[in-house]
């Protein structure tokens, strides 16, 4: 089967409005009759429900979650892009379009990426309209901040919540259709697995999760929204319950995985403590245009600090190494997560981590509140300030700024920021790859669509900051509702699909038949005792830094800890209830295939690209030297993944990527 | 640390409860109260018994979804924090800890720690929103502007996590806290103003129906909730209730 992304003809800044006048629509009186199953209400399959239920269609939409506000873009903090040059300081759809391409690292669908760029404005305007409060400043307007990777403050924030109040919004407009009864809620539902019926999606088995019941549901259309799959590590920044369940289930009925080894590491997590730990807290990166990173230059002192035996406060300056400033001047603490990410791991490796674990950086304000102190002495016309007074003055200005950040830091570690330093280190957090989609957002299964961080068509190799809720939001509201209409106009004549057809005869007993293996199964070991094997054998060896040797390693680790958890694998409790064991067994049972695949994706791209370095391609001379080397010439395209039973059978299909309106040029930040 | 738990376990709605007796050992003081759980609930399945069922998903005290009555308050002892948020260094080693689900009858019980807080949703429903087409054909943002100080203040009132917690610690099962802070959002906002009368009366006639209580001005919901909402909220939301009845 050939790759189609159907990007439509014409000079990219046309493309989509030309696409939009040509596509096929659905007569109001129509769209009533066809139905549609979102599954995930996140930004994505939220906006996405709450639209098409406005344009008339009868939305089924399913959450894990007691309720879509639960999903895990609430927790999103920083901002949402969007070109729409508020600021005057030359923003547009192009340099929107630019940076997110650039910072992806080449690797994203340009005329994807564009359309993102275009609809970006539109979200900020609906947002408003729905009541988002969103920051204004003093004279009513909406403020804007600046994020890493660009030139222009774009982003549009809501204190640093906003991932919350812009679900929230969604969340609203979906609860005026629930109430109008256009759209039908399924919360504790988990999706199980997709219905095909002549080749076309048309609907889901979906378990109960509270009565345990197996239900089939049907439709014209069927969209997935679930999310990124990060939660493969076992420990993420991922919400507890994120899975690939429905994003694997429909790669094994035809949809093929795009890139699955694109995985952003962001730099700034709270470091793992112990090996209890079940998650890892993200802290939002706009720490980094205030503090300043750095490990001991010493190896004796980095001994001491992991023994406790050392405080940071005691370490003299010139005995610190500020890495960041030292390898990439230009940027210093501020170069994009992958850098930042690296590096940490670099030093850790060398042994200069600095908490028990020895996986630890510092992250460091105490010359911020010199800075900001001496600046605030001069406002109120305080002469001579004792230095006790600067740092005072200073502190008040970082509280205003991330005391919210501050607070989190000291409840979950115990240890006062403003007194001694943050430590942080890297952790997975965004996926950017997902199910392959075309221009419309269909999968490779007809019928079948996949929005938001669940494909993989616009962040590239890399997502740049405060570009995720645009684009679960970008799909949701204004891409999927044009697109999915043009494929449903076909359907105006179809009437009701039925669920008493062998299709959804056999993936019912497809999903209850695994039910009850791992109910009979009566094994010896939990399912978090394979969910933890799997993840360290993919931090260890598919992690921020990879090899040939080690991902072979790690393709043969998985495929047995694969085996041994279908032999082993134990789950109490019943079928017809809500068993919480039995959710997490069907979860990581896909994470155990979804990890080989991924493996096996990073085993085949041969080059340092986003986030992913590859041992074997590095600069080896000149400005560049050690650095990661991308490799255009072999490696600009999408991996495609198609399911042929065992991951490592999966065959390769591959969509060149094309790049017309911007230069292929090395990323440096030296 | 070794603890004893006290624990609510309840099969299911329909099934009685009761309060059972378990210990866990070596819990370091660094654990987040469900990772202790999850200490626990590991021992449970590796002896070959049902786990603890209790909510939880983002554990980072954003999404709301973690309850759990400890010792006798609202995600236990500690100030401004969810249960994701409390750790174990707020316990003693030897102490024996209670558990129980939130109660209030419009929160019944579906399994052990999980309760049904559908009803939150269904208040949401009745009018907690701005009657707007999600078209985007919507007017430029920046047409409409909004003082930073109302921006403000509705964001204060927007961060509800909708977790109940003021439900859960009210001796009334008062839903106001979260119903105020709702209501005050929206009203502290030029946008759906128009249908702001409706919006209060519909949002507090579902509130009644659902079987919460009243505000007495106790302002333990204040105290418990995890995200400081106001009890301004709730003289707010009894202004627009009045004014909607003028």
């Amino acid at each position: 089967m050939a790759l189609d992304s159907k990007v439509p003809e014409g000079p990219i800044k046309d493309k989509w409005t030309i696409y939009k006048d040509k596509i096929n629509l659905v007569n109001p009186a129509n769209k009533r009759n066809i139905d549609i199953i979102v599954v995930g209400t996140g930004l994505a399959g939220g906006s996405a429900a709450a639209t098409l239920a406005e344009l008339g269609y009868n939305v089924k939409a399913f959450a894990y979650q007691d309720s879509p506000r639960r999903a895990h873009s609430i927790a999103a903090q920083g901002g949402i892009n969007a070109a729409k040059n508020y600021q005057g300081d030359g923003d547009s759809n192009y340099r929107l379009f630019y940076d997110t391409v650039k910072g992806g690292d080449y690797r994203s669908r340009e005329a994807n990426v564009h359309r993102l760029a275009e609809v970006s404005g539109n979200i900020i305007d609906q947002c408003v309209a729905q009541g988002v409060p969103f920051a204004r400043d003093y004279g009513g307007l909406l403020d804007n901040r600046s994020f890493g990777g660009v030139l222009v403050s774009r982003t549009f924030y809501a204190k640093g919540q906003t991932g919350q109040q812009l679900l929230l919004g969604c969340y609203s407009a979906m609860n005026r259709q629930i109430a109008r009864g256009k759209i039908e809620m399924f919360n504790r539902h988990e999706m199980l697995d997709v219905v095909k019926i002549d080749g076309k999606a048309r609907g889901i088995i979906a378990r109960n999760l509270i009565t345990g019941e197996i239900e089939r549901h049907s439709a014209h259309a069927v969209v997935i929204a679930t999310g990124g799959y990060g939660n493969v590590y076992f420990l993420s920044t991922n919400a507890m319950g994120s899975n690939a369940t429905a994003a694997w289930k429909i790669h094994k009925k035809g949809a093929f995985f795009a890139n699955p080894c694109f995985t952003q590491i962001h730099p700034t997590c709270i470091p793992r403590s112990g090996d209890y730990q079940s998650k890892l807290t993200l802290m939002s990166e706009s720490l980094r245009n205030d503090g300043r990173i750095w490990v001991p230059a010493r190896i004796e002192d980095a001994k001491l600090i992991q023994q406790g035996k050392l405080k940071p406060t005691e370490i003299a300056e010139e005995n610190r190494d500020y890495y960041l400033e030292r390898r990439y001047p230009a940027f210093g603490n501020l170069v994009p997560r992958d850098v930042a990410s690296r590096a940490a791991k670099e030093r850790c490796d060398a042994g200069y981590g600095v908490n028990a674990t020895g996986e630890a950086v510092y992250l460091d304000f105490a010359s911020a509140f010199e800075r900001y102190g001496k600046e605030q002495a001069k406002i109120h016309g305080i002469k001579n300030p004792s230095k006790e007074k600067i740092k005072e003055l200073g502190q008040a200005i970082i509280e205003q700024k991330y005391g919210n950040l501050f607070q989190m830091y000291e409840k979950i570690i115990a240890e006062n920021p403003y007194e001694t330093p943050m430590m942080i280190y890297p952790a997975t957090h965004y996926t950017m790859g997902g199910v392959w989609v075309d221009y419309n957002l269909m999968t490779t299964v007809e019928g079948l669509y996949c929005i938001g961080e669940a494909n993989f068509s616009d962040h590239g190799a890399n997502r740049l900051g405060a570009s995720a809720l645009m684009q679960g939001l970008a799909d949701g509201y204004f891409v999927l509702p044009y697109t999915i209409g043009d494929y449903l106009s076909n359907d105006i004549r179809t009437g009701a699909i039925p669920t008493d057809t062998k299709e959804f005869d056999d993936a019912e007993k497809e999903v209850t038949d695994r039910i009850n293996f791992f109910l009979n199964n009566k094994g010896t070991k939990s399912v978090d005792h394979f969910h933890k094997r799997l993840g360290k054998v993919m931090w260890d060896k598919v992690g921020m830094s990879r090899n040939e040797k080690d991902l072979k390693a790690a393709m043969a680790e998985i495929k047995a800890i694969r085996e041994e958890f279908w032999k082993d694998v134990m789950v109490p409790g019943a079928a017809n209830e809500m068993n919480v064991e039995l959710e997490k067994a069907g979860r990581v049972a896909d994470f155990l295939e979804l990890g080989e695949l991924f493996a096996k994706d990073a085993l085949i791209r041969n080059e340092s690209c986003g986030g992913h370095f590859r041992e074997e391609s590095v600069e080896l001379d000149g400005e560049q030297k050690g650095e990661a080397k991308r490799n255009d010439k072999d490696f600009a395209f999408v991996s495609a993944w198609e399911y042929k039973g065992e991951p490592a059978d999966a065959v390769l299909h591959k969509e060149q990527l094309e790049f017309k309106d911007i230069e292929l040029k090395q990323r440096s930040y030296k | 640390m070794n603890l004893t738990l006290k624990i609510w376990r309840q099969k299911d709605a329909g099934s009685e409860g009761q309060m059972v007796d378990y210990k866990v050992t070596d819990i370091s003081e660094h654990m987040s109260f469900l990772e202790m759980l999850d200490v626990l609930n590991e021992q449970l399945v590796n002896a070959g018994e049902q786990p603890v069922a209790f909510d939880h998903d983002c554990r980072e005290g954003i999404c709301g979804m973690c309850s759990l009555y400890i010792n006798g308050e609202a995600h236990g002892p500690d100030r401004g924090i969810t249960t994701c948020q409390l750790h174990m260094r707020m316990f003693k080693d030897g102490e024996t800890i209670t558990i129980e689900p939130f109660r209030a009858s419009a929160f019944p019980v579906i399994k052990d720690l999980i309760v049904d807080r559908m009803a939150f949703e269904r208040i949401q429903q009745a009018g907690g929103y701005i009657s707007v087409n999600t078209s985007g054909n919507t007017q430029d943002a920046n047409s409409l502007p909004i003082s930073k100080h109302a921006a403000d203040e509705a964001m204060d009132a927007a961060a509800c996590i909708g977790c109940g917690a003021c439900v859960a610690t009210c001796k009334n099962s008062s839903a106001m806290l979260f119903v105020g802070a709702k209501v005050s959002q929206y009203a502290l906002l030029p946008q759906g103003q128009i249908e702001a009368a409706d919006r209060v009366k519909n949002m507090v006639a579902q509130m009644d129906l659902e079987g919460f209580g009243n505000c007495t001005n106790t302002g333990a919901c204040e105290v418990e909730c995890p995200k400081g909402i106001s009890l301004d909220n709730i003289a707010r939301m009894n202004r627009e209730l009045m004014k909607a009845n003028l």
